[in-house]
């Protein structure tokens, strides 16, 4: 019996399901009940680490400094004097690359001062046309890849001048122009330093688990306090979160180097600075400008996300569209982030990919080809901006700016579809939300909140402990140990249900998709077009068809999150299945297996530890979901988050409800990649 | 290939190494210092160190082609990166025409390099995001050579090795041969003293392989470098090396020209190499010439005293009678008889299956 239990992993699951079940019934709930509910003893974390940040921010390391206004020197503290500065430098340059778009007077202003500008009225950056911006982009688009990419790119800027969002969307632009290449900077300069200095590796690479898991909004409460609210403050916050991507691929891409590209390297004479910047980085390219581009959908990811700290722009009326459920509105918006992360995701693809040649001599006309078709554009741009204001001589000048909302719109006509489909399905609809709402959602969150501590941890451990071993299960513990003893399990336990529940029904959805689809590879190409497709939609915009449909309720919230997380799901699927080798198949052909058998035991083992890294990201995705619900209204972790923002103590409380959600995805994660690594290590496949 | 280098007595030659150590580990230096010059490998391994090199100690000299031979694990690719740095020998002594480069500081060794080092890679190590052109020009580039000069000479580089109409294609568009063919180009371009070359041909096919083999004797008959290279075929070899150094498990077993090699096997090591070996691919006309008496009655042919036996066996075997040998210059040298001959060819071998039968 007990040989067989050492043997059997199933036979140790079922054993701890009982024992799980048991603890639920016998513990009873109470207050003082310790196996019930720990006590919250480090409630008062949050409060230690505002303090912290209060006295980082307002009394450490006092400096004298020279205040023009009252013209004396006055003490201020160092740290606040630094983020200052650094928000302005921020601002500048954010401010500087909106007006290059649309004009204005904050950059002059920067170097003059108000007075002079108010009294020099002439003293005005002018716009650019918007028919230069999309003509420079199309250009651009053709220089880099091709006539497709310029013509998609093109589009994408006359769908945004001729649905009057131009103002908006030149906002996202000039804040994620700026966002981007901080991230891409920082992330590149901090993944050379962990590649060459392998303590700082071993520091780093913790801090990245954890910022990658930490939901977006954990982040904007410790930048107000720092940097205050505004574009900068956005941008600072949207930097945070698109680095570690960026970090983790640069130690990747350099890691993953032959030793004798850095030997020949050193062979050919370089010195550190020349093989570092001539032979290492040039040679992981290819992973470092993926990085870059997963910053760049990080930054959009963070536009709506962003306009909660006062980000101007798209985000921030698809945010104020979402709240008063203008729909139609929503989904003109939506469509503009979408067509602006794809065109931004396809423009540096093609930088990825584009070779430089050695050409050794070409005409004047051939080598500045670009240079001068963006020159005729200008002009042309120009002359019908000129034409333009005599013909439209009243009101605007459409050649122009196309000012905000003063373009064409089909607002109306998607508002009256979802009219029409609420009033002819209403009462189906609703019937499915309420029997979805009572049936399901209601009794398996109650399960949830039933469940006694104790019995949590015994079940999590155990998990981890059969699937691991003792290492495992007792990182589980830990990170269930810290969430146990905030005043928050409660809320906890709401999220990981919505989480649980919705990846649950991503990896079913997902993998039964992925299998079909992996059984040809026309349809494998399809799906995965569509799997590249969504995953450049940042995860908000989910949320708007959703709540056409179900309303402000966990349904919407659920749905939104499945949808979300069924792509990494899929696509790991059918990856998994696609890295079979052909030899397999062959063997299991000529073993007379039928195409049932040979996925049962052939495909399916094989492509496991592929799947289970699927199933991983697909709680990331769904983790970082069920917090954005938070924007429609759940009460779980993410609603605190939110409210956070406006709370006195909100740095503490932000950041250590962060860490919360941070930490049941790094207990998920510690089990699902050791069982995938052990898998793999035992098909060989490591 | 020049041979007679071999007998030259330059009085310093271009690389010489003395009791090289490398040891891999972090207590390499306390456990050498302890081993007092003897190291067991097997209780170093104990300790967690790995014994790379093991005491080499050897000179190559002006224009000569040294290789070293030995299979996977034999520290025979860890001693040609002693000895251009790119590992940091544990103890001993490397002088690069009479200069101790282990005591060089950075900036001394990169310029070393950029004059007078030049290495081929296994796996070609191009850079690939640049052209042909470029990644012949690179260590040019890196030295501080103008654009236009350094595009100049890796053109000419390009010619050499015949790529030329390939200058503008990247590495991954050409094929493995292609590849190592620019590999070579980019290690001559900054024109070396010393070129290394580790397991240049390996990953190539064999056909291809041959190919390369003979476009590496044929440029180092127009260049005459100093060179070290690093190969675990034992064909290979004997085909191209003035002397081979066999290696095992960081131990220089034995350091000699080819035909000693084959002839006189020092170890029982060296030994199971050369048994399966075609003599008569291997040696040549010298190591079985006869002193040249004038009085005997010669053939009406001659042949090089660097003929590989093969090559003219056919024809001394029929001449019925004696040949005469003469070195490069036509000079009489010493004769050759058929005798002798098949004595070296076949007899070797029935002595040593006699020798083991009894």
């Amino acid at each position: 019996m007990i040989e067989a239990l050492r043997q059997k992993k199933y036979l140790q699951f079922i054993l701890l399901v009982i024992f799980f079940l048991i603890l639920c019934v016998v513990i009873t709930p109470s207050e003082g009940n310790w196996f019930w509910r720990l006590p919250p003893l480090i409630k008062e974390l949050p409060l230690i680490i505002n303090n912290g940040v209060d006295y980082v921010m307002f009394d450490w390391w006092l400096i004298d400094v020279w205040d023009p206004d009252i013209e004396e020197y006055e003490e201020k503290p160092l740290m606040n004097q630094f983020t200052r500065s650094a928000s302005g430098v921020v601002l500048f340059m954010i401010e500087f690359v909106r007006e290059i778009f649309l004009g204005g007077v904050k950059t002059i202003v920067t170097f003059t001062g108000w007075d002079w500008a108010t009294e020099n009225e002439w003293a005005r950056w002018p716009a650019l046309p918007w028919t230069v911006v999309a003509g420079g982009a199309a250009i651009l688009g053709y220089a880099l890849k091709g006539p497709r990419l310029a013509l998609f790119v093109g589009f994408t800027f006359v769908y945004i001048a001729v649905f009057g969002q131009w103002e908006p969307s030149m906002e996202t632009l000039s804040f994620v122009l700026i966002a981007a290449p901080m991230s891409v900077l920082l992330g590149l300069l901090l993944g050379i330093w962990a590649f060459r200095n392998k303590y700082v590796e071993m520091v780093l690479n913790p801090i990245l688990n954890v910022m990658q898991i930490m939901p977006h909004f954990s982040y904007l409460v410790p930048v107000v306090v720092f940097f205050g609210i505004g574009d900068h403050a956005g941008a600072i916050a949207t930097v945070i979160f698109a680095t570690p991507p960026m970090v983790r691929l640069t130690i990747l891409g350099l890691k993953k180097l032959s030793p004798e590209i850095a030997e020949a390297g050193l062979m050919s004479g370089c010195n550190n600075r020349q093989l570092l910047f001539k032979v290492l980085i040039p040679t992981a390219r290819r992973d470092i400008l993926i990085g870059v581009n997963q910053v760049i959908m990080s930054c959009l990811a963070m536009v709506v996300i962003a306009s909660l700290i006062g980000a101007k722009g798209l985000g921030n009326n698809l945010l104020i569209a979402l709240n008063q459920l203008r729909i139609g509105l929503a989904l003109e918006l939506g469509v503009c982030i979408v067509l602006i992360a794809i065109m931004l995701d396809r423009l540096s693809l093609a930088w990825a990919d584009k070779q430089v040649d050695y050409f050794a001599d070409l005409s004047f006309v051939e080598r500045h080809k670009f240079s001068l078709m963006f020159g005729v554009v200008f002009i042309v741009g120009v002359l019908l901006a000129l034409i333009g204001s005599l013909v439209f001589k009243e009101g605007f000048n459409y050649l122009y700016l196309i000012p905000h909302n003063k373009g064409i719109t089909t607002q109306d006509f998607w508002q009256a579809g979802v009219d029409w489909v609420w009033d002819t399905f209403f009462y189906a609809l609703k019937s499915f939300n309420e029997w979805f709402i009572v049936e399901v959602l209601v009794p398996v969150k109650s399960a949830y909140l039933a469940m006694p501590v104790a019995a949590t941890f015994v079940l999590a451990m155990g998990i981890g402990y059969i699937v691991g071993g003792a290492r495992v299960g007792l990182a589980v513990g830990g990170f269930l140990l810290f969430i146990a003893l905030t005043e928050w399990w409660d809320r906890a336990l709401i999220t990981a249900y919505l989480m649980t529940l919705s990846v649950l029904i991503s990896t079913f959805i997902g993998v039964v998709m992925g299998t079909l689809c992996a059984q040809n590879p026309v349809t494998t190409r399809i799906m995965l077009t569509i799997c590249d497709t969504f995953q450049t939609f940042p995860s908000f915009i989910y949320l708007i068809p959703v709540m056409m449909l179900f309303g402000v309720t966990d349904t919407s919230v659920l749905i939104a999150i499945v949808v979300y997380a069924t792509v990494p799901a899929t696509r790991y699927t059918i990856q998994g299945l696609l890295s079979v080798p052909p030899q397999l198949h062959e063997a299991g052909s000529m073993s007379g297996v039928n195409r049932v058998q040979r996925y049962l035991a052939i495909e399916l083992p094989m492509a496991f530890p592929h799947m289970a890294l699927g199933i991983n990201q697909t709680v990331v995705f769904a983790l970082s979901m069920v917090i954005i619900g938070a924007l429609i209204g759940t009460d779980d972790l993410g609603q605190l988050i939110l409210k956070s923002l406006s709370d006195k103590d909100g740095v503490g409380n932000g950041l250590v409800l962060g860490l919360c959600v941070a930490f049941i995805g790094l207990a998920i994660d510690q089990v699902l990649r050791t069982w995938a690594n052990q898998r793999k290590q035992a098909l060989g496949l490591a | 290939m020049s041979s007679q280098a071999v007998d030259s007595t330059a009085d310093e030659p271009v690389i010489r190494c003395e009791s090289v150590y490398m040891i891999f580990g972090d207590n390499a230096h306390s456990m050498l210092q302890q081993a007092n010059g003897v190291v067991d490998a097997a209780k170093f391994h104990e300790a967690g160190c790995i014994v790379g090199v093991n005491n080499a100690s050897f000179e190559v000299y002006e224009g000569e082609l040294l290789i070293i031979m030995g299979l996977s694990g034999s520290g025979k690719s860890t001693l040609m990166r002693c000895i251009s740095r790119l590992n940091e020998a544990t103890a001993g002594k490397i002088y690069i025409e009479g200069e101790d480069i282990l005591a060089m500081n950075d900036k001394q060794l990169i310029e070393l390099r950029r004059n007078k080092m030049g290495m081929v890679f296994q796996s070609f190590a191009l850079l690939p995001h640049k052209t042909v052109l470029e990644n012949i020009a690179f260590p040019l580039q890196v030295k501080g050579v103008s654009t236009q000069e350094s595009m100049q000479r890796a053109k000419e580089m390009v010619d050499l090795v015949s790529l030329t109409g390939r200058e503008n294609y990247f590495p991954r568009q050409l094929s493995g041969g292609q590849q190592q063919r620019v590999g070579i180009a980019r290690s001559l371009a900054i024109e070396p003293d010393i070129w290394f070359l580790d397991e240049p041909f390996s990953a190539l096919d064999p056909l291809i392989r041959k190919e390369m083999q003979d476009e590496f004797l044929r440029l180092q008959d127009v260049l005459g470098k100093t060179i070290l290279f690093v190969t675990h075929d034992f064909d290979e070899a004997l085909r191209l090396a003035d002397r081979i150094a066999i290696m095992k498990d960081g131990i220089i077993e034995q350091l000699d020209t080819p035909a000693n090699i084959v002839l006189n096997p020092a170890t029982e090591y060296v030994r199971k190499f050369t048994e399966e070996v075609p003599r008569e691919k291997v040696l040549k006309i010298k190591s079985v010439m006869d002193a040249f008496d004038p009085g005997e009655d010669f053939s009406d042919f001659d042949v090089q005293q660097d003929a590989i036996i093969e090559t003219v066996a056919e024809a001394v075997l029929n001449a019925g009678k004696a040949v005469r040998v003469v070195d490069a210059a036509g000079e009489t040298v010493g004769a050759l008889h058929a005798s002798h001959i098949v004595h070296v060819l076949f007899g070797g071998h029935t002595d040593h299956a006699a020798e083991k039968t009894s």
